[in-house]
Order: structure tokens, then sequence, then C-alpha cells
């Protein structure tokens, strides 16, 4: 695509990491780099205070007793890493920090639409983080991420209302960031960039916007009406006063199955972007991936009472959600399909992003199909409960999600550094994680298969083999979650100066330096050609 | 002075500013109907489950305040649109009398609002009077507990309204507000206004004439 | 009077009368139609509301969009839940 400025060597236009050194100007900019990386740092941290409760579970899970940590503490960890990866990591992950660094970038745009909403997000995130930690550490709660009543409201022992507070303040960071997205990709594109010529990655992180937008206030909408029971005792959730416990469960799923989306949304979008630098081959099928992430924000609005098949749903509503379950996996499936015929005859590279990138390919698919044999109600009344659903979601959204982050971060890392890492240790990342995940939720597809229940520390002899062998696939996986920390920071210092585009990939990003300059574009970028116009179109074509 | 507002970064034309701005508004008000309607639905459950409570609880809810207080707050959109509509026609002191009637309007409102907690507090009917409770069904209690929440949040979202709706006349009138270069900011303040407005307008039938 | 105030009287003229009919319909014996009819009454007024003061009928497609976006999707929440509730045994 031809770009209306040359490339930009002058000195005038500093980097946006130099731009000013003091804390101050970091803590009170508006370059939406900036506050990028101000999430990247954030997230991080919580990865892995979310990580040890992670390791504190598959420690105590080696042995059938509950011998490292007692019940009530066992319960206060997996609450801890729910919460913490749910909401602090998982959520913002990919838009907060490459939504964030990106967008602007690849629409032609100088900013996202509201900068100081954008800074006001990431404290909003930051404040809520923190109050989750003084929780923690004054007692923590138990009553897992899903606070279902009425244990949450009439007998939980923890610090719940501190729990819920902080949860609602992160609601509205994420409805913040969701809302510039919006505006920004319909306001700010630049002249050329219509719709049609949009990078996937933006349209994935336009449908999640959406799902920010509309979600997360039910959500906050419904941990108000918590509080409220728990302070005051009013009864919306306890039967004796009239109320209803499952009437939480639908608001709350309400939110929480848009919100899986939120989690994966951005991925498939990230994979979009990676399959075709990796293959230097136009998209197959660009029209079919961008609605398809349009179409599973819409129908994913639809499916929430698959989470209450056996919780006393009427048969009628659950056979209604079982079929939009069904459908809903449609569109993600025609996005697998796309990437595949994506890399069919193209001259493939193995740079660590893509090796991550065939790894959610895998990966989601066993996520995905397990998800399918859970919207059959015949399957889930059976499986509800066990460690079939634990496996299910996380092959999504660990081998999913975070998968993807990580390609995201080897694929962008020399545009937002503008330093090049070392590429064979981010291969044995990849890999490392690849097997680590399998080693370690494999495994639980079977436990929750011979009825081996989630949220149990204390279980019968014969299933320790199993959680055994997903305990050391939770080390090695931690091993190579661990590795980049040395490489990437490594190359901060001492990596090679990486150019605008290290992977010759197309897109606007990877026009300007590496890194950019704190004003992205010199001039206004004027485009011309279509999206991922590589030199190998269609192999069976005379182009 | 200029009467188009000042262009920022990252924007390049005024036009396209002010669309940002409508429609970042539009999308904040589209999450606050999301809050209440996320509401609305409890209330609706809870409908469902005990129509006949609801329809005791109903009636025990002063109608004619409730019916009075709807027409303050419907009027207070009137003086509120007739201050935005002003804003543009740069009449600074007529927007500023709209928007203190505005203002005026919305206190009305929450005094009433407050006499009639009182009321159902010397009826006994808060769940905390202590005495005789008149609800005393489980599922009338609960229903009133929703109006108390949902009234409250409302009030709440009022509050917030009246205290922007006063910050604003008082930059209106010593014009660091300036009109109409920053008619924008009224019109966008008008617009969360209305929408407290069109809440009120579906808690109303919902509570007040559920008998 | 201009013709903007003219038209925004008139509107507040139009919700005081739906007031003054949802509040008579309420004392009508109605039956199960009743709330159907209030919260219908509600949408007619929200609707004049939303289209005169709130100016959607001078935005473009996108933003009216937006404000109908919320209200949709409430109504989508509702509808599935009723199918839940409405047809338990």
């Amino acid at each position: 695509m031809t770009v209306g400025a040359t490339l930009e060597t002058s000195p005038e236009r500093i980097s946006y990491l130099r731009a000013g050194y003091t804390l101050w100007s970091w803590l009170t900019t508006t370059d939406h780099k900036r506050i990028a990386v101000l999430y990247l740092y954030s997230i991080t941290a919580f990865f892995f205070v979310g990580g040890i409760a992670a390791a504190l579970i598959r420690l105590d899970l080696a042995t059938p007793g509950g011998d490292l940590l007692s019940n009530e503490g066992y319960n206060r960890a997996f609450t801890l890493h729910g919460v913490v990866m749910v909401w602090f990591f998982l959520i913002p992950s990919i838009p907060a920090t490459f939504g964030n660094f990106l967008i602007p970038l690849m629409i032609g745009a100088q900013d996202l639409a509201f900068p100081r909403i954008n800074l006001a997000s990431w404290y909003l995130y930051v404040l809520a983080g923190m109050f989750t930690l003084y929780a923690v550490v004054i007692g923590g709660v138990d009553t897992g991420w899903t606070f279902y009543t009425p244990l949450s409201t009439l007998f939980a022992n923890g610090y719940v209302v501190s729990a819920l507070l902080a949860v609602i303040v992160v609601g509205f960071s994420s409805i913040f960031t969701g809302l510039n997205f919006i505006v920004t990709v319909h306001k700010l594109r630049c002249p050329g960039m219509t719709w049609s010529r949009l990078p996937l990655f933006v349209w994935s992180l336009y449908a999640t916007a959406i799902i920010l937008v509309l979600a997360t206030p039910v959500l906050t909408m419904l941990l108000i009406l918590v509080c409220v029971e728990r302070v005051f005792g009013i009864g919306i959730f306890n039967p004796d006063l009239g109320g209803d416990p499952l009437l939480y469960q639908h608001l709350f799923w309400f939110y929480s199955h848009p919100a899986v989306y939120i989690m994966v949304l951005p991925a498939f979008g990230v994979l979009s972007e990676l399959v075709t630098a990796a293959a230097r081959k136009r998209i197959f099928g660009y029209w079919f991936i961008a609605y398809s992430s349009v179409a599973i924000a819409v129908i994913g609005f639809l499916v929430w009472g698959h989470h209450m098949f056996v919780a006393g749903e009427s048969m009628y509503a659950s056979a209604v959600f079982s079929f939009l379950s069904i459908a809903v996996a449609v569109p993600s499936g025609i996005k697998v399909y796309n990437w595949i015929a994506t890399l069919y005859k193209g001259s493939i590279s193995l740079d660590p992003a893509f090796l991550f990138a065939m790894g959610f390919i895998g990966l989601f698919v066993i996520g995905g199909l397990t998800g399918l044999m859970l919207a059959m109600i015949a399957v889930d009344v059976h499986v509800h409960d066990t460690y079939f659903v634990v496996a299910h979601f996380h092959y999504i959204m660990v081998g999913g999600a975070v998968t993807a982050f990580f390609g995201a971060l080897h694929f962008w890392w020399p545009k937002i550094t503008g330093r090049m890492y070392n590429i064979t240790w981010g291969r044995i990342t990849a890999a490392l994680i690849f097997l680590g995940f399998n080693l370690t939720f494999f495994p639980q597809f079977i436990l929750g298969y011979l009825g081996m229940p989630r949220r149990y520390h204390v279980y019968p002899p014969e299933f320790q083999v199993l959680h055994v062998l997903s305990s050391a696939g939770a080390s090695i996986l931690a091993v190579g979650y661990l590795l980049p920390f040395i490489y990437l920071l490594y190359s901060l210092r001492h990596g090679q100066p990486a150019g605008p585009n290290p992977w010759g990939a197309t897109g606007l990003e990877w026009t300007v330096p590496s890194p950019p300059p704190k004003q992205n574009f010199a001039e206004m970028p004027i485009v011309t050609r279509p999206p991922y116009d590589y030199p190998i179109r269609d192999p069976m074509s005379r182009e | 002075m200029s009467d188009q507002p000042a262009v920022h970064s990252p924007y390049l034309e005024a036009a396209q500013q002010r669309e940002a701005d409508f429609l970042g508004m539009y999308i904040f008000l589209a999450t606050e109907i999301m809050l209440f309607g996320g509401f609305l639905a409890a209330v609706y459950v809870v409908r469902v489950l005990h129509p006949q409570e609801a329809s005791e609880t109903a009636q025990q809810l002063n109608l004619w305040l409730g019916s009075f207080n709807t027409a303050v707050l419907l009027t207070s959109s009137l003086s509120m649109a007739l201050a935005v509509q002003l804003s543009r026609e740069a009449k600074r002191r007529a927007v500023v009398i709209r928007l203190c009637l505005t203002m005026a309007l919305g206190l009305a409102f929450l005094t009433i609002k407050g006499v009639e907690y009182y009321q159902e507090y010397r009826e006994g009917l808060m769940p905390f009077s202590g005495g005789l409770n008149p609800l005393s069904k489980p599922g009338e209690q609960l229903f009133f507990n929703f109006y108390l929440v949902g009234t409250s949040l409302h009030a709440l979202h009022l509050m917030i309204g009246i205290a922007l709706v006063s910050v604003l006349a008082w930059r209106v009138a010593r014009s660091e507000t300036p009109l109409p270069r920053r008619a924008v900011t009224v019109e966008l303040v008008g617009l969360y206004w209305h929408l407290i407005d069109v809440v009120w307008v579906f808690i109303y039938p919902i509570f007040y004439l559920a008998r | 009077m201009t013709a903007h105030t003219r038209i925004f009287v008139l509107v507040w003229i139009a919700l005081m009368v739906l007031l003054g009919l949802t509040l008579t319909a309420s004392f009508l014996p109605l039956g199960a139609f009743k709330p159907v009819a209030n919260i219908g009454i509600g949408f007619a007024k929200a609707v004049l509301i939303f289209w005169f003061f709130m100016h959607l009928r001078e935005v473009s497609g996108l933003v009216r969009l937006a404000a109908v976006a919320g209200v949709l999707s409430i109504v989508l929440m509702i509808a599935l839940i009723s199918s839940d509730y409405l047809t338990r045994l």
C-alpha cells in the first residue's frame, strides 16, 4: 500500500519512549503507546499474582489429601486465580496493550479518540487491582470468581464486598477502553482506510469493544445488587425472602459469557495478523473473518444459559440456549478454516510468532470442540462442574488467548521497543509452552470424564496419577512463561536495533520507525492498496 | 473569537471531533441503559415470580407524588432541551436561566422523592423501620426493596446530573464556556440529563403502576 | 416563539398526555395487558425524548444505532430470561 510519507529519520521525530524520561511524564501521558506500555507492566504483574495462585493450586492437587492448603485456603486460592486472571489479566491483555498501541497506527491516526479517557481507564485498572490485592491480603474471598449466590450473599466469610467493588471499578476501565476503540475506528481512519482495508486485528477489536460496552454494565449492576444484599440482607437472591438464586446466574452469565469472547476475539485478530505475515500471503476470506467477528459478538450475547443447564433452568430455555451455543461455534470454525487456507501454499517462515499462532490453532480447536460437547445438554449433565469444563476453558483461554498474547508479544516487540530478541529462544519458548500446556490440561479432560469435581482439593487416590501429570505439566508451562522475561528484557539492552519492518509484514504500523515517534505519522498516510497486499496472492491465479 | 470549537489532536476537523464527541456520549448512554436495563430485568423476574405481591406493594407507593414527580422531571427535560437550543444560538443569559430552571426542577424531584421515602418510613414500609410492616409476605418486601434500590440509584444519577448542570450554568454565566463555540458541552450534559429522564420514564410504570 | 421552541413544547405536551394516559390505564381492569400497555407508553415517551430532545433526528445513522443498541440488548436479555422463567413447570 502506498503511504503518503517517506520513512522518518530526522532527529526531531524522537521515539515515544524518549519523549520525556520522568515518571511524571509517564503517569500523566495521553500517548496511546505509553498507556499501552503502562498496561503491559500492570497486566504482567497480575499475571504473576494469578500464576502464583495457580502454582499453589497445582501443588496442592499433586496429592489426594488437602495437605498444602486448608479447605478455606484452597477456596481462596482458586478464587484469587480466577478473579485476577479473568479481570486483571485476560480481559485487558490484548485490547489494552496491543489494541491501545496498534489501533491508531493501523488506521493511520495520531492517537485514540479520547486520549484522556484512555489514561483514566488505566488508573481505574490500577485502583481496582490495588483494591483486589488489599482484599486478598486482609483475608481473601472463597466464593470462586463466579461469586454464586447464596454463598456469596449469605454464607461466605471473606471480604466479598471489597472484591466486588474492585471488579466494579475494573469494569469501568473496560468500558472506557471499549468506548474509545469504537469511536476511534469510526472517526479516525485516515483517507483511503475504508472498512474493507482495515486490518482484521482492528475488526476483531471493534467487535470486542462492542461487547465491552454492552455487557460490562450488566455485571456492574449485578455486583451492586449483591453488595446491597450482603450489606442490607434484602434477599434478592434468597428464596426465603422471595428471591431466586438462578436470577444471579442469569445476570452473571449474561455478562460473563460475552466476557469470554472479550478474551478470545482479540486473540483471533492477532492470529489473522500473524498468519498472513508468516505465510507472506493475503488472508483467505477477508470478509468471512471480518463478519464472523461481529457474528461472534452478537450471537455470544445469546448463549449464556448453557452455564445453567443443571442449575434449575427450564428445559425449554436450555434447549434454546443449547441450539444457540452450537450456532456460535460456526463463525469460530470459519476463522480456523480461513487461517489454514491462508497458510496453504504460502511461503512460511518459522518465526516464534508463527509458532505461537500454530499452537493457538491446535489448542483452540480442541477447546472449541470440547465446548461443542458441553453445549450438548446430554453431555453437560454428566461433566458439568467437573474438570472437563476446567480443561475446556483453559484450552481456550490459556491455550488460545494467552498463546495469542505471547504470539503478539513476539511479533510486535520490535515495533514497541525497537529491539529484536533472540529468535531461537523464542522458538524454544513456543515449543515449551505448547508441550507444557498439553501436559497440564489434557489429563484434566480425562479427570473430568472420570468424575473429578472442580474446586475440590481432596480427591480419591486413583485420580492422583493424572493430577501429578497435570502438575508436572504446569511446572513446564511455568518455565515457558518465565523464559520470555529473560530474553525479552535482555533484548532491551543488548538486542539488535530493529528496523521499521523486521518481518516484512504489511500494515501501516510497519511503515513507521521502531519504536514509533511520539507523533505517529509525520504526514497523514493515504491508503490505496488492499490489506495484506503481499506478493503472493492466490497461488492458482495469474496475478 | 471564532464560533467554531478548537480542534485538538488527534482530530483534524471540527466536524470530525464533534461527531466523535456525540458518538462517544451516546455509547456512554448505552452503557447506562445496560446498567438500568440489567436492573429492570431483575425486577421483571421478581414480578413474574410474585405478580400478586408486586401489585400489593405497588399499591403502597404514593402514586400521586410519583406521578407528579414524573411530570416534574419531564418538564426539566423541556427546560434542558431549550437550554441546549439556545446555547447553539449563543443566547448566554437565556441559557443560564433555563439551566437553573432544570436544576431547580431536579432538586424539586429529589425533594419530593425524599418526602416519599419519609412517608414510607413513617408507614413502616422500610426494611429497618421496626414495628409492624404492612408488607408481610417475602415477595412484597422484596419488590419494595427493589423499588428502593432502583429509585436510589436513579436519584444518585440525578444528583450527578444536577451537579453537572450547576457547574455548567456557572461556567456559561462567567463565559468560561463560551457560546456557541463550546455549545457541544451543553449538548452533551443535556444528553445525560435526558437519559436520566428516560430511565425514570421506565422506573415509574414498573413500580408505581404495577398495581 | 421560535420553531424549535414550539416543537419542544409540543413534545412536552405529548409527554404529559402520555403520562395522563398511563396513569389512567393503571386504574382500568386490563389484566395481563396492563404492564404491556404501560411499558408501551413508556417506550413512546422514550422515543419522543430521544428523537426530539436528544437530537436523534439530526444525527447520523451510526449515532442512532448506538442509541438503540443498548435497548435492543436489554430486549433480547429479557426475552431469553423469559424463556426460562415463563416455562418453568
